[in-house]
This record gives C-alpha cells, sequence and structure tokens, in this order.
C-alpha cells in the first residue's frame, strides 16, 4: 500500500554563527493513509524540524519529503497544524479562530457550511457554546481542543501535532488523549504527533517512532497492535507496561545513557 | 459604569482647580507670579476669539504632523520589524535622530523653509512623534511568535496575509500605546516652533504675546487651553483604540 508521507534519508543542517549545526541525518519516516506515528526522542533532537519538512516550511538539504507521492518543495494548503502554544488570534472570537484557514485554502464551502462545519468541530471536542467567546475567556485545554479544530476545519490531508498537549496539566491531557480518539473516528485523519510523553504515544498512536539524539536519525519503530477502541485502562495493562518498557529503554540508548544491545 | 467614567475625572479637576485656587489665595501670590483659575476667566473672556482662532491653528497643524508620524511611523515600523539587517541599520540613526532636543531643530527647519509657517510646525510635529509609533510596530513585529506565521504559512498564505490578517491585529495594542505618547509630543513639537519660532499663529503666538504684553493670566489661559486641547486628542485616541483594539483590555 502507497503511503501518504514518505521521508527518505532526510539529512538537514541549520546554519548557526559557530558553523553548520546538524539536526536530521538519516531520518526515514513512512505514515499509510489514515496512520497516526507519534514521534519521541530526546529533547533538541529535531522533532520539530520533523514537523516543518512535513509542512513544508523547511527544505531538507539532503533526501526527500512526499505528500503523496510529490515531492514537498513548498508549503501546501492540504496541512493543518497545532503547537505547544495554541496560538489563537485574541481579537477573533473562538468560532473566527477555527474559520482562519477556510480564508486562505481554496475551499468548495460556502460561508454558511463552513461555519456549520466550524460549528460541528467545536461540539465534537465538547466546546460547544464558546463559540462566541475569546481566547482569553478559554482555558489552556479549551485553547487548545479550538486550536485542533482549526487545525481540522479544512479537512488537511495531514495533521502534525507538535507536543499539542505538553503543557497541560495531566488531568487535562487525558481528556484531550480521549477527544482524540473521538476526533479521529468522526474526522478520519493523517497524523504525526511529535510528544514527550510515552504514554500518549502509546495511546493515541498505532506506531511510535523514536529518534536517536542530534543528528537524529530513526533509531527503532514501534508498532501499536489495533486492539479496538482504547480507554485509558489499556495504559494499565502488561501490554502497555512491556511496550513503555521497551520505549523507555530506546530513549535511554538515544540519550546515549544506555547500550544498544542491553534488553529493557 | 458609564456615568462614573464622567463624574470621577470631572470631580477630579474641579478639585484640582479649588486647591490651586486655595495655594494661590493663602500664599498671598500676585497673578505676575502665579495667576489662579479665577484670574483666567476674565482672560478667556476678553480674548474668546482668539483662543477660537489660534487653538484651531494648533489643533489642525498638531493633528496633520500627527497622521504624517503615524503613516511614516507605521512604514519604517514594518521595515524594520520584518528585516533584521534594516533594523540593524537604522535604529543607531533613529535613536541618535530622537535624542536631539527638538528645539535646536526649530531654528534649523524655519530657516530652511523660510516663511513657510503651516509646513513648519506640521514637519516639527511630525518630526517629534513618529519615533515611538516606529518602535513600537516594529517591536510589535519582530516578537511575533513563529508559531502565529507558520500556522498560515503551511496553509500557502502570502507574506502581506501574515501581515493583515495577524502581524498587524497583532501591533494594535503597542501602537496605541506608543499613540498615546505621540499625541502630547506632537503638541509639544507645535508649540515649540509657534514659540521658538514665532509666527504670529497658534496658541504658542498667543502665549508670547501674553509674555510680550505682561499680561500674566493670559499665559496661564493658554497653558490650560493647551492641556484641554492634548486631553480631547487622548480621548480620541482612547476611543480609537476601543474600536480597534479592543481585545486587548482584559479589565472589563
Amino acid at each position: 500500500m502507497e503511503n501518504l508521507i514518505d521521508i527518505k534519508a532526510v539529512r538537514h543542517s541549520y546554519r548557526t554563527a559557530s558553523g553548520p549545526l546538524p539536526v536530521l541525518d538519516g531520518l526515514e519516516l513512512s505514515v499509510p493513509e489514515g496512520g497516526f506515528v507519534a514521534v519521541v526522542g530526546p529533547s533538541g533532537c529535531g522533532k520539530s524540524t520533523l514537523t516543518r519538512l512535513v509542512a513544508g516550511l523547511l527544505i531538507p538539504d539532503e533526501g526527500e519529503v512526499r505528500v503523496h507521492g510529490t515531492r514537498i518543495t513548498a508549503p501546501r494548503s492540504n496541512v493543518g497544524m497545532a503547537f505547544q502554544n495554541p496560538v489563537l488570534l485574541e481579537w477573533r472570537t473562538i468560532l473566527q479562530n477555527v474559520l482562519l484557514p477556510l480564508e486562505i485554502v481554496p475551499t468548495k464551502l460556502t460561508k454558511a457550511q463552513g461555519e456549520a462545519r466550524a460549528r460541528k468541530l467545536l461540539a465534537l471536542v465538547g466546546l460547544e457554546g464558546f463559540e462566541g467567546k475569546r481566547p482569553s475567556e478559554l482555558s489552556g485545554g479549551m485553547k487548545q481542543r479550538a486550536s485542533l479544530c482549526r487545525a481540522l476545519i479544512h479537512s488537511p490531508e495531514v495533521l502534525i501535532l507538535d507536543e499539542p498537549f505538553g503543557a497541560l496539566d495531566a488531568f487535562t491531557r487525558e481528556d484531550l488523549w480521549q477527544i482524540m480518539h473521538r476526533v479521529k473516528a468522526e474526522e478520519p485523519f493523517t497524523g504525526v504527533l511529535i510528544t514527550h510523553d510515552l504514554r500518549e504515544s502509546i495511546f493515541l498512536a498505532n506506531q511510535v517512532v523514536v529518534l536517536s539524539g542530534r543528528p537524529a536519525k530513526t533509531q527503532f519503530v514501534l508498532d501499536i497492535p489495533d486492539t479496538g477502541p482504547r480507554t485509558l485502562d489499556h495504559l494499565y495493562t502488561p501490554e502497555a507496561a512491556t511496550m513503555l518498557n521497551t520505549l523507555r529503554h530506546q530513549i535511554e540508548v538515544a540519550q546515549g545513557r544506555a547500550p544498544a544491545g542491553a534488553a529493557a | 459604569m458609564k456615568a462614573r467614567q464622567v463624574y470621577v475625572p470631572l470631580i477630579a479637576v474641579v478639585v484640582f482647580l479649588a486647591l490651586w485656587e486655595a495655594l494661590v489665595w493663602v500664599m498671598g501670590w500676585p497673578n505676575y507670579k502665579m495667576a489662579s483659575p479665577s484670574d483666567l476667566v476674565p482672560a478667556y473672556e476678553k480674548y474668546w476669539s482668539l483662543f477660537l482662532v489660534m487653538g484651531w491653528q494648533t489643533l489642525w497643524r498638531t493633528v496633520v504632523g500627527l497622521l504624517l508620524a503615524v503613516v511614516f511611523g507605521i512604514m519604517l515600523g514594518m521595515v524594520m520589524g520584518f528585516s533584521r539587517t534594516m533594523r540593524d541599520a537604522l535604529y543607531p540613526l533613529l535613536v541618535g535622530f530622537n535624542a536631539v532636543p527638538k528645539a535646536t531643530v526649530v531654528p534649523i527647519v524655519a530657516l530652511m523653509f523660510v516663511g513657510a509657517h503651516d509646513f513648519n510646525t506640521v514637519l516639527i510635529a511630525f518630526i517629534i512623534s513618529f519615533f515611538p509609533i516606529a518602535v513600537s510596530v516594529s517591536i510589535g513585529l519582530s516578537t511575533l511568535e513563529p508559531e502565529y506565521r507558520d500556522i498560515l504559512r503551511s496553509l500557502g498564505a502570502s507574506q502581506s496575509t501574515i501581515f493583515w490578517k495577524i502581524a498587524l491585529p497583532k501591533t494594535l495594542p503597542e501602537f496605541f500605546g506608543a499613540l498615546k505618547v505621540s499625541v502630547t509630543l506632537a503638541f509639544i513639537g507645535t508649540n515649540l516652533m509657534e514659540i521658538v519660532s514665532p509666527h504670529g499663529r497658534g496658541l504658542g503666538a498667543l502665549f508670547d504675546s501674553g509674555k510680550t504684553n505682561s499680561d500674566y493670566p493670559l499665559m496661564f489661559a493658554v497653558l490650560i487651553a493647551l492641556a484641554f486641547l492634548g486631553i480631547v486628542l487622548y480621548y480620541v485616541v482612547v476611543a480609537l483604540e476601543k474600536v480597534f483594539a479592543g481585545w486587548a483590555d482584559r479589565s472589563v
């Protein structure tokens, strides 16, 4: 089956005052249509660079990034992004914030259809009744949910989530994990999730990719078996414990704190 | 709420005038040392037509200078906000230019464009007031979080779309903060020209004639008239701010 996202042998360096700083070297990543891949790795290993590559905001020095078989050389309108910082526009209402992408990308939706879709998405994430509020009136978790709706409004081919739940408290985060499952069931998307949270990665994704320390390459790939709808209870099963152990070991390898060969 | 916003400042003004009157009366100051509010009323009565004509001259020249400062300040701020190189190049020049006391620029300008009084006055009002606007816009644009840009760029938005949809509205609160400073600066600029290089126009000229004729209450009356115009223009800016950047006000 053809992959929706294909990243092959990508190398990339940033130019800094003290010479080039290699961030990615030998990055491989494939996401099939409808797949949801979580990318984990040590701090500063180039995970965010990866999201910018997929979005077309950055062109790699070497290697290639393909979406639907087309090589990415510039930003395309078929991407939705959400960051740790929800970056909602304070002067717009929540509904107007969600509608922002429709003002930029070519769309077949009429104004009324777009608005109806925005309301439907907001209801899906539990923000019904908050359409007319300003971002400053919402809690952190609610802002993040609105930001998610904005990323999905134009039905993007690829949803890029760069640590969207990183700044939230543990309970709010678990709330949002469950909302993500609900959204994926209603509004199927192909996604890349950058995260620091191993539990989050195995709960949300169907594949977890571990990146090595800088310069990052794909170090390890873990497939999460599809066992039907997931609930938080799944995180407290022996299978989940085994997966978390494996991933934690791989992170330690990536940080250079454990030899690659040793068993978890 | 609304009524409160009117009568609280009004009471403050009345209290201020009463204290002023009392101070002059208690100290027994003659009006050439310090005029009291009650001395001002006859001055306004005597010269009311002059106050209207000259006040208008001061006001329109200040407003035109300020509008030029807004247009030029925003353009300069955009150039410095978007280009690191231009920021590095222009900042020292701008700071140096701003550091020159404008009272010393007035005679130069007056000589440069002899006789063009309106133009000279507008020019000084403009020169003195564009700096805060340029700085605030450039800081607003250069401190825009990269994620805001990325959200729109990943959708294929052009630089100008990013500017109109995000950068400009996000900078408005800083811009209005600077504009409030610029309003008072522009009045200083207008009056500098009117007083230092007198040409018989504006409240500055009226002040000057008060000085020449030893009409001290008239001088004080001019100061109060200037303060009044400053307050009016300031509140015009506040009203505009409420319309265009009211979302940034968290106190309500």
